[in-house]
């Protein structure tokens, strides 16, 4: 009797446990489980270090010391980046590149793909040959680019000099034209991707609007500027966002080519925090650079988002 | 007789826009160009297309036998390309499965968090993201910079859209059968997601084989390079060979250029899908 008793207690134990773990809290156990890996990898390597790096913007450490020679500095860092013509110099530089490598790529863009879209035979072929470039590692883009762009005997210059102009920009080794330079590198590099979102979008209108329009005697520029235009605008406008994002985190090849020279001419933000982190040591300093990139990205962002908003709901 | 014309307008274009495609092609069939020359016929001007004098062997063996170990760059980054390509596949497709065929409190809640993380730009956490690996004794190792390279909201954002175009009943019937959460992402997601999978791998493959940044940032031997920083050495030991350059720039290049010309579909797919998100 005694016996039985335990095992019925023993039963509803178990079943309660069986219980306890039912479908609904298996599922949210297996959900919690497999989002875990994607989490904890992004707390621990974006927002762990982007809090940590506000810290580090109000102390002084030049990481040689360890951990406890870290001291506490206030606002030092930030005020110093006001007397700091290097930061004025790259923030001034990354407003340039933006202006330019913006609306010039876009544009550029737009053109190339209306006419690859329909008024093009063979349009695989354009899509492949424009898009090469984006698809290419823009450290070897850069070394030939080098070349193209050397002083006295790149094919650049030589052809300058060949329609007489007797001195030409020396480019990358130039102050007055080194971002320039790394700013044409950008926008043929780009261009392919900016073509190949155009295009998607294009492919997204419905030919029935074109065939209409025909019809009513529109023609092929009125088309542009009626329908494709302003059915792009979602198009354009994710375009300009991702491009302004990218233009500000620009890096890859203003460290490869010019290492922000010559004298800090092409400098940038991230290059900066790249110089003062890496190569000076100053990891406060830096974190404070980092902090006022990630002001400017991270408003952008949010601004670009309620822009979306806006026009997903109107 | 209207046709007609309108279709000769189109070969004009055509024919217009192939001119501009080979001057916007002129860099690589530059590079091309001087990879198979000798040095003292880079830079002629006029630029002579064809070599007067080939070198291409020499200049391959010049890169592939120099005292700069180029093969081992070639395999590391190989090897790191393909790493961080499966783990990325594996945890984004993970998160994106929890996200859209789980049920449990507090999910929009946490795909609403994970996405407000997409505003914090790594550039901007490159200090702390090196004190964190040189705290885990994972600086200037391959397993940091794979650890750094594992994680991706943006594929999980591709293939969580994805993933809400699978039926329910996919699942459904599956867990009839008996079949565990497990069981249901491994069997039964994962192969339905093929398509999306391939394209996600191929992007994270190109974009880990030319990153620049980490490894210049998180390695600093020698013979753990990866090709761009590879292309970088050649860069500084043959500063005037530019012949010697281009051909190491054509070897970072060429299994790009394979594999885009292979699967052009699947890339040009797979990064039109950013944009039309919106």
């Amino acid at each position: 009797m005694a016996k039985n008793e335990v095992n019925a207690v023993r039963a509803s134990s178990f079943s309660g446990k069986r219980r306890y773990w039912n479908n609904s809290r298996k599922e949210a156990l297996f959900g919690w489980l497999f989002l875990a890996p994607e989490l904890i990898g992004m707390i621990g390597l974006s927002v762990f270090p982007i809090v940590f790096s506000l810290y580090l913007s109000f102390c002084e450490w030049n990481l040689v010391g360890g951990l406890s020679t870290i001291q506490f500095v206030g606002l030092d860092n930030f005020a110093a980046l006001f007397h700091d013509d290097k930061f004025y110099m790259s923030l001034k530089n990354n407003f340039i590149y933006t202006l330019l490598v913006v609306p010039v790529g876009i544009f550029l863009a737009l053109i190339l793909s209306v006419l690859i879209h329909s008024r093009v035979y063979g349009q695989s072929y354009f899509k492949v040959a424009f898009f090469i470039p984006y698809i290419s590692s823009i450290i070897a883009l850069g070394a030939v680019w080098s070349a193209l762009f050397h002083p006295s005997q790149g094919p650049i210059n030589q052809f300058l000099i060949s329609l007489g102009i007797s001195d030409p920009p020396k480019w990358l080794a130039d102050t007055h034209y080194s971002l320039y330079a790394i700013i044409i590198i950008a926008i043929w590099a780009a261009l392919g991707y900016q073509m190949i979102i155009f295009i998607a979008g294009l492919s997204n209108i419905p030919d029935e609007l074109y065939e209409a329009a025909s019809i009513d005697g529109a023609t092929s520029v009125q088309q542009f500027f009626k329908i494709t235009l302003p059915l792009l605008g979602p198009t354009t406008s994710f375009l300009f966002i991702t491009t302004l994002m990218s233009s500000f985190k620009v890096f890859d090849l203003i460290a490869f080519l010019t290492a922000g020279g010559p004298n800090n001419s092409s400098t940038v933000l991230v290059y900066r925090i790249y110089e003062e982190g890496f190569q000076n040591f100053r990891m406060g300093y830096a974190s404070a650079i980092s902090w006022v990139l990630f002001l400017i990205v991270g408003l952008l962002t949010l601004l670009t988002w309620k822009l979306q908003n806006k026009s997903s709901i109107s | 007789m209207n046709s007609t014309r309108i279709q000769y307008g189109k070969l004009v274009t055509t024919v217009i826009m192939g001119a501009v495609s080979v001057l916007f092609l002129i860099p690589l069939l530059w590079m091309i160009s001087a990879a198979s020359k000798l040095e003292k016929d880079v830079m002629t001007y006029p630029i002579q297309w064809i070599p007067p004098e080939w070198n291409l062997i020499e200049n391959f063996k010049a890169v592939w036998l120099a005292k700069v170990p180029f093969s081992l760059f070639y395999w590391n980054s190989v090897k790191l390309a393909v790493i961080m390509m499966v783990a990325t596949l594996i945890f984004s497709s993970m998160a994106a499965y929890s996200l859209t065929k789980l049920q449990y409190k507090g999910r929009s809640f946490m795909f609403a968090l994970l996405l407000s993380f997409m505003i914090i730009p790594q550039e901007a956490t490159l200090v702390p993201r090196y004190l964190l690996l040189k705290w885990l004794h994972l600086y200037n190792t391959h397993a940091g910079l794979i650890l750094m390279g594992m994680f991706s909201i943006y594929f999980t954002f591709l293939l969580r859209q994805f993933m809400m175009g699978i039926h329910n009943e996919f699942i459904e019937a599956a867990k009839i059968d008996g079949a565990g959460h497990f069981t249901i992402y491994w069997k039964i997601m994962l192969p339905l997601c093929k398509p999306i999978l391939a394209t996600v791998g191929i992007i994270k493959f190109i974009w880990s084989w030319n990153d620049y940044q980490g490894p210049l940032i998180f390695l600093i031997k020698q013979n753990l390079y990866t090709i761009p920083l590879g292309v970088q050495l050649f860069r500084n030991d043959y500063a005037d060979n530019y012949a010697v350059l281009m051909m190491a720039s054509l070897a970072a290049i060429i299994p790009l250029l394979i594999i885009f010309i292979v699967l052009q579909k699947q890339v040009i797919k797979g990064i039109a899908l950013g944009g039309v998100k919106g």
